[in-house]
């Protein structure tokens, strides 16, 4: 095994510096891209130069204001706490129930829950926002929540349901032997080993959500944009040219939130086990 | 008395459905059921009948009646072009990312130092987002910034590349967000291929090019047609960045910016939801192509092996 894994860079070795140079280019791309904004967002003018003239911290009170970036921020996190609540509450035992029974019409179902999956979000997004305005829901939280269950709920089921599979019946065998009933099976021996997978969908609809446009942008409005839809606004006003900083300063704030929620997720979440979930879930 | 004879007629029933696999547990189920029939169903079938009630205008326009949306969407060439240009985004980049993720995948499946680093710098660009990716793009490679700037100064070109605003922004801003997806998913395509296939191939003397010619191709064309089409799927409903580092109305005038155009600008619902319908059956229609060309490709590997 050794003498292979040694062997092998020297057999394929102008490949593999192409594949190098293609990653340097990559990687130079996403870090001037990343580097480029904090830069911008913390220059107090920026036009023809290496770098911005002046530094200061000013342009992220003065976005703060302007956009209401506390009450964008509050509606950003709760809106995605959420769709991962009841995304999960939903999601869980419909995917209990299609990794362990068969019924008849079980691939109707699968087939209802993979649609929205595959199609793209403004082809359901349109009609969608439609029903909501014409019940009057337009431009509200409650909307905002909703549209976002679309895709949520059935990537739960989807990733959730491989992972129950996986889990060996005999154990509920053995706790329905000793008594227990669907409520203690489901609390006592299906939740905690539930909890890894459940995380791990959790995290992907946490980021989902926060980072999802589509959806969102077509059903809310001043009070219920999410932080994406609102540096989307900025950067398409009218006047969005004057405020290039301030548009820069909300996507940092943007990555900053999302970075803090992927650690606190982290925390939480073997990430190998994460990705090895992933991994198995894009498998089928 | 009446009641013994209907408790057992329904205790049998009751049985004979749990024997087909229909019992309470399927309970379960409902509310799962309930979002989709009530947020994916019902909106997506009334978007249906929307579009063929169209409004006054529309039908003056166009004619055709009800279907009048319909003749406008295949008519109206500021409409229908959108198709080809959606499809001469999302198609290339949706191959380049495939195409472009097999060579690295292949070669960051071995073990090696920093290879973690390389995989969540892969990762990143997951998190960043559409919106944010364009705002950095704008920065960094427009006229004045660090790319064109680095490009003077060693004296690549004479004058700024026109990177941005344009066919070759979205470009960017879909590899940048497709690629990560494809990279990921080809890889644990890779995984899934036993390696001891390709070391017997190597003792038998097959050299490197013959290893993956006839080895890790075959087993990995279905994954690709996957990966494809999922990538496809992402590129074809590009909308923020063929808005923000595109030229909206020129070269990247896409389907969803026309149906949101429709949507919210001209609140004509009953076209908006034409256009997103027409959207759907487009990709509906590559994606059907492509998973039948993968059952074909499948076919001949199985049949070769077996």
């Amino acid at each position: 095994m050794a003498a292979s894994t040694l062997e092998r860079p020297l057999a394929a070795r102008p490949s593999t510096w192409f594949v190098w140079a293609g990653m340097t280019a990559f990687g130079v791309f996403l870090l001037g891209i990343l580097l480029a904004v904090v830069v911008d967002s913390f220059g107090r003018q920026w036009f023809d130069t290496w770098f911005p003239e002046g530094l200061t911290t000013e342009r992220y009170a003065e976005a703060w204001d302007r956009f209401a970036l506390g009450e964008v921020v509050g509606v950003t996190v709760g809106v995605a706490l959420l769709v991962v609540v009841i995304s999960v509450l939903v999601g869980v035992p419909a995917a209990y129930v299609l990794a362990r029974r068969d019924f008849p019409g079980k691939r109707a179902v699968m087939l209802l829950f993979l649609l929205p999956v595959l199609m793209p979000p403004i082809t359901y997004g349109i009609p969608l926002a439609t029903v909501m305005y014409s019940f009057g829901l337009g431009r509200t939280l409650t909307a905002v929540v909703l549209v976002n269950l679309v895709p949520s709920v059935p990537f739960v089921i989807l990733t959730m349901t491989p992972f129950i599979e996986q889990i060996n019946p005999a154990i509920e065998s053995a706790a329905r032997m000793c008594g227990a009933r669907t409520r203690q099976v489901f609390t006592r021996i299906l939740a905690p080993l539930l909890v890894p997978g459940i995380l791990a969908a959790a995290i992907l609809v946490l980021v989902r959500t926060v980072g999802l446009f589509e959806l969102t942008f077509l059903v809310s409005g001043p009070g219920s944009d999410t932080l994406v839809v609102a540096i989307y606004r900025g950067m398409t006003s009218a006047g969005g040219g004057e405020a290039r900083q301030l548009i820069s300063a909300m996507s940092v704030i943007y990555t900053a939130t999302m970075l803090v929620m992927l650690v606190v997720a982290l925390r939480f979440v073997n990430p190998t086990q994460l990705v090895a979930q992933v991994k198995e879930t894009r498998d089928d | 008395m009446s009641g013994v004879g209907q408790q057992r007629a329904t205790a049998s029933l009751r049985h004979r459905l749990a024997e087909r696999g229909v019992d309470a547990a399927l309970l379960l189920l409902v509310p799962g059921l309930v979002v989709a029939l009530a947020l994916f169903v019902y909106p997506f079938s009334y978007g249906i009948g929307l579009t063929i009630q169209p409004t006054a205008a529309m039908q003056e326009q166009w004619g055709g009646g009800i279907f009048a949306n319909y003749v406008a969407f295949f008519s109206d060439p500021f409409v229908f072009d959108s198709v080809g240009l959606t499809m001469r985004l999302a198609l290339p980049a949706a191959l380049f990312n495939v195409l472009a993720s097999v060579p690295v995948a292949m070669v960051l499946r071995h073990r090696f130092r920093g290879k973690r680093l390389l995989t969540s710098l892969l990762v990143l660009p997951i998190t960043l987002g559409t919106v944010l990716t364009a705002q950095g793009l704008l920065i960094f490679a427009g006229r004045q910034g660090w790319l064109n700037r680095t490009l003077l100064e060693i004296g690549l070109i004479d004058e700024p590349l026109q990177l941005v605003n344009n066919y070759l922004g979205v470009m960017f801003s879909l590899v940048i967000t497709g690629f990560p997806f494809a990279f990921l998913l080809i890889s644990s395509y890779l995984s899934g291929i036993d390696p001891s296939l390709e070391q017997a191939a190597k003792t038998l003397g097959a050299g490197w090019w013959q290893r993956f010619r006839r080895i890790v191709l075959p087993l990995l064309a279905p994954g690709l047609a996957t990966t494809f089409v999922l990538t496809f799927v992402l590129a074809f409903s590009v909308f923020p960045s063929a808005r923000l580092v595109g030229d909206a109305m020129g070269e990247t005038r896409v389907m969803s910016l026309m149906a949101f155009r429709a949507f919210g600008e001209q609140n004509d619902y009953a076209m908006a939801s034409t256009i997103a319908l027409m959207m759907g059956a487009v990709e509906l229609i590559v994606v059907v192509a492509v998973l039948g060309l993968r059952s074909l490709l499948y076919r001949g590997t199985t049949g070769g092996k077996g």
